[in-house]
């Protein structure tokens, strides 16, 4: 057999060869090494952003509010109420900055897939490495998060702790879709455009209020956004309100994480392998 | 002869209905250094993606070190080196750190690329910048530390897309002695280049290209041999003139090329055409005698000048 036939049986036998090298850990190595060495402080605001939410609006609104019925009937005080909601928020926002605008950034000006892309890396490598850095910054922010939360009290149930892996898969979904959609985008003014989108879902998915507020037409957009599926899960862990329907938000997620990764490995091969 | 590590035939690029390159044939052997020449827009670095295994043919075929870049793209890619026309070192890295990182994306070993990065910051004069953030090189530095990245698998092939392109003339040439002492050590090169001299320099054997297709193939000398004489007189009679004096002297030397700013004579002797000029009553503001280049090889296939 000479070198040749092996190589190209090593490749026929990786149906994924030409999009997977199976090392998207040296694109999330390179990402640790830049944050270490230039944007560690973005990072850090990153995550006291959501704990003055949950200060001024849980604990200032809150003494006003007091206590609030959730979808499931229980009474939780509004602190409690807000928090998880905020908790998906960071995971939705650390996981959308790395991967809308850090990933526009490297696309467009800093041409740095396109270096990466002529080593013996595939666009599935990258995609999975920058979109992994995204969810190793939410888990991040989410523990930081929880460990306040647990401190104000707010954690009404020891299912709280599988609020971790939930705020992972939520992070994951929007990082991959985020990605996606960022690979489409070719200029600023359409960048402006997923802050403009983000805004509202933030503002009006549950996340200050329960559902129940809207009437129903309103309520069937909602819940077709994916942060209130995010809020909803989180929710009912940290509160304790534990049913197979959560299973459905879980599900929500799972499909965006397919979705995105696709389309983001597609595109990528289209834009740098054509 | 030894089996070609590049082997280009028929191949087609095609954007719609454009062909950037358009039925190319070439071959590069191991250790050679080959050169793509041509003006920009030829279709030079859509053979060099192509080359490069980051861009797929329309047609035709292509084998690098004996693999399908359509179906290999990945295994061909961890024995190339590339140095692009744009810098594109990652500037959230300091110097060093592109290096080992560049080096990681292959799958390297820690300890390998950490050996072959310092020996790659020695090779690119680099040392005492090691520390350095990228934005802080100059262009040359830029580029050196561009090359030393490319050299970091070890590969069997460097690409190199207009390696000097933008750079002041004492950097080019530091880049130059760079790259001679790979091509010295049998490292294979292909480059892409609009400089005729650099060509000349570092090509063993180049193609001419213009509009996706090869005009003429070749070692430098031979080329210069067979499309263009030995020497070439340069005049010039002012813009206005040219044109009228270039039907007065018709006729004198091998050949007259008419361009906007002066006159081309391709002559054997340039000095004795200079003398047939003068003696036949013109007086030209400038005259020059110099030995033909691969300019004159370009335009003499194309009709135009390689740098518009």
């Amino acid at each position: 057999m000479t070198d040749t036939d092996r190589r190209t049986d090593a490749a026929t036998s990786r149906p994924l060869g030409a999009l997977y090298a199976g090392n998207a850990r040296s694109v999330m190595l390179r990402g640790w090494q830049a944050t270490r060495s230039t944007n560690w402080l973005v990072v850090v605001s990153g995550f006291f952003e959501p704990i003055f939410y949950l200060l001024s609006m849980g604990l200032g609104l809150g003494a006003l509010v007091g206590t609030i019925t959730t979808e499931s009937g229980q009474e939780v005080p509004y602190a409690a109420f807000i928090a998880p909601a905020l908790l998906a928020v960071a995971a939705m926002n650390g996981a959308i900055y790395d991967s809308t605008w850090n990933v526009f950034f490297k696309m467009q000006f800093a041409k740095l897939y396109e270096g990466m892309l002529s080593t013996s890396l595939g666009p599935l490598d990258v995609a999975l490495g920058e979109i992994s850095l995204a969810l190793l910054r939410g888990a991040l922010y989410a523990t930081g998060f929880l460990v306040v939360m647990q401190a104000l009290g707010l954690n009404l149930s020891w299912w709280a702790l599988l609020a971790l892996p939930a705020v992972l898969l939520i992070a994951f979904g929007f990082a991959s879709v985020g990605m996606a959609v960022t690979s489409f985008m070719k200029t600023f003014q359409q960048m402006d455009w997923i802050t403009f989108l983000l805004l509202p879902m933030f503002l009006f998915s549950a996340t200050f209020y329960p559902l129940s507020v809207y009437p129903q037409p309103i309520q069937y957009v909602i819940q077709a956004l994916p942060l209130w599926h995010g809020v909803e899960l989180v929710r009912g862990l940290t509160t304790g309100q534990v049913e197979p329907a959560l299973l459905w938000h879980v599900l929500y997620y799972l499909v965006m994480i397919l979705l995105g990764l696709i389309v983001t490995t597609r595109r990528l091969r289209t834009l740098f392998l054509d | 002869m030894p089996e070609p590590v590049i082997v280009a035939q028929n191949l087609v690029k095609k954007y719609k209905d454009f062909a950037a390159v358009d039925g190319v044939c070439f071959e590069v052997a191991p250790g050679e250094s080959f050169g793509l020449l041509g003006p920009n827009g030829a279709g030079k670095s859509t053979t060099m993606r192509m080359v490069g295994a980051v861009s797929t043919r329309t047609s035709g075929d292509l084998r690098i070190l004996g693999l399908d870049p359509n179906r290999h793209g990945p295994e061909i890619r961890s024995r190339l080196g590339v140095v692009p026309q744009a810098d594109n070192l990652d500037t959230e890295l300091r110097v060093r750190e592109n290096l080992l990182v560049y080096g990681r994306y292959f799958g390297l070993p820690r300890a390998q690329v950490a050996r072959r990065a310092d020996e790659l910051l020695a090779f690119a004069q680099l040392e005492d910048k090691a520390k350095a953030k990228v934005d802080m090189l100059s262009g040359g530095m830029k580029r050196r530390l561009t090359i030393a990245r490319a050299l970091i698998n070890d590969p069997s092939i460097l690409l190199l897309d207009e390696p000097t392109t933008g750079l002041d003339p004492q950097a080019r040439h530091i880049l130059w002695d760079r790259l001679f002492r790979l091509k010295e050590q049998g490292t294979t090169l292909l480059l892409t280049t609009h400089y005729m001299d650099e060509a000349e320099q570092l090509c063993d054997r180049l193609v001419v290209i213009d509009k996706g297709v090869i005009m003429a193939e070749g070692a430098p000398a031979q080329l210069i041999r067979t499309y263009s004489s030995r020497e070439v007189l340069e005049v010039r009679f002012g813009s206005d003139l040219n044109a009228d004096v270039a039907a007065q002297i018709a006729g004198m030397g091998d050949r007259i090329e008419v361009l906007p700013d002066r006159i081309l004579i391709y002559s054997e002797n340039g000095e004795s055409e200079l003398v047939r000029i003068v003696e036949a009553g013109l007086t030209p503001i400038t005259s020059l005698v110099r030995r033909s280049s691969l300019e004159d090889v370009f335009l003499r296939l194309t009709g135009r000048t390689l740098i518009e």
